[in-house]
């Protein structure tokens, strides 16, 4: 099949209504106020989605930005618009969770780039009036810091209390801590590393090359075409959610089980168990992403390497930070091991940063920062207490 | 491993350990630690309670370092052997090796490390010349377990053993100067510092020595 489609009459309403219009609030940066990106083009105007849970202090102290990963978004805590599924982090965000909402007031934005309501490649360039769609210029994690900058701004937040975000969130969180030294009281990057390996740009790239290879794609105007590039983002989304599992995980859970039959039925059906899980999964990705906005958002992580603006040395990133640092990484997390958050803890330990490392026992892969894992609840509920001691901060308000 | 029972590995009302006391007896108030093997935070609890210190801890057990995390102490999963190389010179007023230095690979290398990142280093270590040890290995030939080495030979995480003597000689070696070594009898109680020091290698069962490294004299600490 090609792009020649019926639906061709209606190009634009191919896009996610989310995309302009979320059900989150969202804030509008207009002309006047253009996002300087790395790439030294301005983004103008532009939009932030956010979610904010609890209640911002008097004295503004007590705020947490929750920085998403890859294809998360601002639902954190919240049920998600497209698929209605609890939010991303139900578990750790909420009254009496580790990130205690009747304590903190919780702030989480949708990355600039994405697609749930922040602008990336399929909101409509003003000057066109069409989708961006390859013209929206190549944004890194940089970018997404400084948007999220401005919204917190815009809230009237001086210094946050805590930036958290594990994998893609992780690396926001040590540019914040880089970058804002002063806004930042306390920095929780999970599941991280502080630059990009070559493996895991590969898998990108495989991810990317399976889009562009779909006709669908159409050189990313599809939303003229009317089409989605379905095949080809699902295809990415498999690949990549093999990254995020272990292989204990995955033999755990599947094993060679057979999917609704007891014996090989000699074909390429999805026979294997597993392989219907990655077909689900990639199926159930391409109804709440935009394909583009994948191909934006992994060349971002590709691009990033703190090392690089810090002259090669990675402490330099981090020289003179009062920050009080937070790193956890997972046993089985393959995609950033645990030796890439040490060389985090290394270079915080080279400025004599006020720094806890903890790698927490699971077989679950790098997924694992956004499931329930006792240990590492325990660990955010214990640094989180500590440091809102530190910081003034009272215990939770009795609740209702 | 539960969440809930990490409350009970720290905290709690428990007796400080005697050489606990004394360092907290050492150290001034309000000053930068940084604990080397640093097990359940206990000493780091111990020094921010009674000195209100800014202290950091370096232990190699997961779950000890979980479970100090847990508590609000700022601690690392790291190794003694590997991980203080990182650390920029006299980042802290006191690194302090509690009981741990005879369970390091490379302990002279983690001496120098605990001298050039602290303006004084402070070592406490069980002493393998106390004359029970002595006595144990001279008439049953056996290596000696009792409360201060409870582990057979075969299953203790102690390498590098050493006596008081042992230990002076080191600092000699690394140019460390001793301001102050006290010895503990089995009881814990403080052996008096006139003694000599073959006396306190004799009778003392764990000793704490507070150090100052080479590079610094007495008018820049």
């Amino acid at each position: 099949m090609t792009g020649a489609s019926p639906n061709l009459a209606a190009p634009v309403s191919r896009r996610h209504p989310q995309v302009d219009t979320p059900s989150s609030p969202v804030v509008h940066f207009d002309a006047s106020a253009p996002l300087r990106l790395a790439c030294q083009q301005d983004l103008a105007p532009f939009s932030i989605a956010y979610e904010t849970y609890g209640e911002l202090n008097a004295a503004k102290s007590n705020a947490i930005l929750i920085c998403h990963a890859l294809t998360a978004d601002q639902y954190v805590a919240s049920r998600h618009p497209i698929t209605g599924k609890p939010g991303w982090w139900n578990s750790m965000v909420g009254p009496g969770k580790p990130i205690d909402t009747d304590r903190f007031y919780v702030i989480c934005s949708n990355v600039v780039g994405g697609c749930m309501g922040s602008t990336g490649p399929a909101s409509i360039n003003p000057k066109t009036g069409t989708p961006y769609g390859l013209t929206f210029p190549v944004i890194t994690v940089g970018d997404m810091v400084e948007a999220q900058a401005r919204l917190i701004d815009y809230l009237g937040v001086d210094q946050l209390f805590a930036v958290i975000g594990g994998s893609m969130g992780g690396m926001q969180v040590l540019e914040w801590a880089s970058r804002y030294k002063d806004r930042v009281f306390a920095a929780v990057p999970i599941a991280t590393a502080a630059w990009h390996s070559s493996q895991n740009i590969a898998f990108h790239e495989v991810g990317r090359q399976a889009v562009m290879a779909d006709p669908e794609w159409s050189g990313g105007n599809y939303y003229a075409a009317g089409t989605v590039p379905k095949n080809g983002l699902a295809v990415a989304r498999m690949a990549a959610h093999i990254t995020y599992l272990s292989e204990e995980a995955l033999h755990r859970k599947f094993g060679r089980n057979l999917q609704d039959r007891s014996s090989l039925s000699f074909s390429f059906n999805a026979e294997f168990q597993v392989e219907s899980y990655l077909r689900h999964q990639g199926s159930t990705f391409v109804d709440r992403f935009d394909a583009n906005s994948y191909l934006y958002i992994t060349r971002a992580l590709d691009y990033f390497d703190m090392r690089e603006s810090a002259g090669g040395v990675l402490a330099n990133a981090f020289r003179g930070t009062k920050t009080r640092f937070c790193v956890v990484s997972f046993t089985s997390d393959w995609l950033y091991p645990t030796r890439e958050s040490r060389e985090i803890v290394q270079a915080l330990n080279a400025v004599a940063a006020n720094v806890s490392f903890v790698e927490i026992e699971s077989d679950k892969g790098h997924d694992a920062f956004l499931l329930e894992e006792p240990t590492f609840f325990a660990t955010i509920r214990g640094f989180l207490n500590a440091a809102a001691t530190k910081r003034g901060l009272g215990p939770a308000e009795a609740r209702k | 491993m539960n969440a809930p029972d990490l409350g009970k590995i720290v905290g709690g009302p428990k007796v400080p350990r005697v050489d606990h006391v004394l360092i907290a007896e050492m150290v001034e108030a309000g000053s930068r630690v940084l604990d080397v093997g640093c097990g359940d935070g206990e000493l780091l609890q111990l020094l921010s309670e009674r000195k209100g210190v800014d202290g950091r801890g370096v232990e190699l057990q997961r779950d000890k370092v979980n479970a100090c995390v847990a508590h609000g102490l700022s601690v690392i999963q790291g190794d003694a052997d590997r991980d203080l190389d990182n650390y920029p010179d006299q980042a802290f007023d006191y690194a302090i090796l509690s009981l741990t230095i005879q369970a390091t690979r490379q302990p002279k290398n983690v001496l120098e490390n605990l001298l050039r990142i602290g303006r004084r280093a402070i070592v406490s270590f069980p002493n393998f010349g106390h004359w029970q040890v002595r006595t144990k290995l001279l008439f049953t030939g056996r290596m000696p377990v009792n409360d201060n080495l409870p582990d057979q030979w075969y299953l203790t995480p102690n390498a590098h053993l050493c006596t008081i003597r042992d230990f002076a000689d080191l600092c000699e070696l690394v140019h460390a100067n001793v301001e102050q070594a006290v010895a503990f009898n089995a009881y814990g109680a403080r052996l008096p510092i006139k003694w000599s020091l073959s006396m306190q290698n004799m009778f003392g069962e764990k000793a704490v020595f507070l150090l100052r490294g080479p590079g610094l004299t007495p008018t820049n600490r």
